[in-house]
């Protein structure tokens, strides 16, 4: 916009009418998702002070936090989505490596592998693990076969098979990110270190690892977050006895018909996620550079 | 990018060992199903001692099973109707907008996107009950569309912002009116764009279980619904074939779409 089409006033009426006409494109991807998504969560908060006939109340908050289960099942949360976590980490960065050094022709064609997961129905995933994972399944089949243990090992329906569940969902999400921040790394900087004499240990240690550490940080976010409310692995790799805080708000609408408690269960979720996004948007106001 | 090291014999070693390993862990739930599905048997043994396409039959054969993978198939096509013009016109809004109501609208349409899904179910269970739509074909089809939009928009974003404008504006000073430009230059050009955020939109909504487990109820379960309630039940084999015929078909899709990208990129 220049000041000499700002100056003339048919133009600038013009200029009007196309910003309305655009503003308008956006309406109907709005609606959907303001009516579908934003007042739904709105909702959640109202819902949070209101018995069931409607009437404003506090009930519902002093009834569930004052219940051993909701801060059990905080804690269950929190300790899932952090295992879950340091096992990516652990897990991922090393193939986001091993991908980043490879050819790029190869690296695309491994990737197919980590996309075909991604794409898989979570549904497929959970059977495959209940299959493996099972007293008779394959994995204990194999851990005795090979003499490692004598009896199966409880592998399911419990923390350990949730765990595995939510790693695997999660990983191609963080390899991701992670495997994109290292392929931009510039091969003269890993030159440069390997001429002064480097080892592959402290170039991956002192060069790499903090220059992909912008990739690292978002890979970690999208897997906290996400895991914060999974419902579908716990559901059925925990087998009743692992209950983080979505199989608790399911609980209390689907057995107990609590709109208003599993409401009040939803709010720290929505705020812990609320307070990373909010924390992700003023760090890269900070730090980096600006997007339109 | 670790050549300076390539002497490094036992580091590349490992890496790749760990590489391969996490590879396996990947695979390893989707392919163990795929031989279970033909057994004979309804023990999940491994391998097989008998094989047959009983399952396959169980499925084809059952009424709940079909009407359930009609009304996902519906829903995953109008899904993709709906979410990819509405993405589209999001997209090329938010493209000619720019600043700060391209910030806006950007912000909200990602909603969805990092809303915990459960968070989402319950808060649109909350309103669809209010307004009686619950099990009914608009409700669980705005919870679809509405995942299915940031979806769609995070596909076509880079791809509008790539296109020159100066092609509409060239056809439009030619006497091309906002649609004919539209429709003649922006979307055959868009055409890859709009298939691959066509099958994204549809297979979120092929895939969608958190919603559809809270509104999808009676004629409207969908197959994640019944795979999911089937699951905690019992390990039923009939699921295993479902998810070999849904693993095979969402392979198609990934590896043409990857063989697509690659041809396109050379």
């Amino acid at each position: 916009m220049t000041p000499a089409l700002d100056a003339d006033p048919a133009l600038a009426r013009d200029a009007a009418h196309e910003r309305r006409f655009f503003l308008s494109l956006s309406l109907p991807a709005l609606a959907v998702v303001g009516l579908a998504a934003i007042l739904p969560i709105l909702w959640i908060l109202r819902q949070s002070f209101m018995n069931l006939g409607g009437e404003v109340t506090l009930a519902n908050w002093t009834k569930i936090l004052n219940s051993s289960l909701t801060w059990s099942s905080l804690q269950t949360t929190f300790v899932l989505s952090g295992l879950t976590l340091v096992i990516c980490i652990a897990l991922g960065t090393p193939l986001a490596l091993a991908l980043a050094s490879t050819t790029q022709r190869r690296a695309n064609l491994l990737l197919i592998f980590l996309l075909l997961p991604l794409w898989t129905s979570i549904l497929v995933r959970t059977y495959g693990w209940l299959v493996l994972l099972r007293r008779e399944g394959l994995v204990n089949a194999a851990l005795q076969n090979i003499g490692l243990t004598a009896e199966p090992l409880p592998l399911v329906y419990n923390t350990t098979g949730v765990v595995i569940g939510m790693v695997h969902y999660m990983l191609p999400l963080y390899v991701l990110p992670v495997y994109a921040a290292m392929r931009d790394i510039d091969g003269n900087v890993l030159r440069a270190a390997a001429s002064m004499g480097a080892s592959l240990g402290q170039a991956i240690r002192t060069v790499i690892l903090p220059l992909a550490q912008g990739g690292i940080l978002s890979g970690s976010i999208i897997v906290f977050v996400y895991t914060l409310g999974f419902f579908i692995t716990p559901a059925v790799l925990g087998g009743g006895k692992v209950n983080p805080i979505a199989i608790r708000i399911e609980r209390t609408i689907g057995g107990f018909q609590d709109w208003g408690g599993a409401s009040v269960l939803g709010v720290p979720l929505l705020v812990v996620v609320a307070l990373i996004g909010a924390a992700v948007l003023g760090l890269r106001r900070v730090a980096g550079p600006r997007h339109a | 990018m670790l050549e300076p090291w390539s002497d490094n014999r036992v580091a590349r070693v490992l890496l790749w060992s760990i590489a391969g390993l996490v590879f396996l862990f990947l695979m390893a739930p989707t392919l163990i199903v795929v031989p279970l599905s033909f057994s004979a048997s309804d023990l999940l043994e491994f391998p097989p001692r008998e094989w047959s396409l009983r399952w396959y039959e169980a499925f084809f054969g059952s009424a709940t099973w079909m009407a359930a993978l009609c009304v996902s198939l519906m829903l995953g096509v109008l899904t993709a109707l709906i979410a990819v013009p509405a993405a589209l016109c999001a997209c090329i809004a938010m493209n000619r907008l720019g600043g700060r109501p391209a910030t806006v609208i950007y912000g909200s349409l990602l909603v969805p996107s990092v809303t915990p899904g459960i968070l989402l179910a319950i808060g649109l269970f909350f309103v669809l009950a209010k307004l009686g739509l619950i099990g009914t074909l608009p409700g669980v089809l705005a919870g679809h569309a509405m995942l299915a939009i940031p979806v769609a928009m995070l596909v076509l974003y880079p791809a509008i912002n790539r296109f020159d404008w100066a092609q509409v504006q060239a056809a439009r000073s030619l006497g091309a009116g906002w649609a004919r430009a539209v429709t003649g230059i922006l979307l055959p050009q868009l055409r890859f764009s709009l298939l691959t955020a066509g099958l994204m939109a549809f297979l979120t909504s092929l895939d969608e279980a958190v919603i559809s487990i809270f509104i999808a109820s009676g004629e409207m379960s969908t197959l994640p619904k019944l795979m999911f309630l089937s699951l905690r039940d019992q390990i039923d084999p009939t699921i295993a074939a479902i998810s070999t015929l849904w693993t095979v078909l969402v392979a198609a899709i990934v590896v043409v779409q990857a063989l697509r990208k690659s041809k396109n990129a050379s």
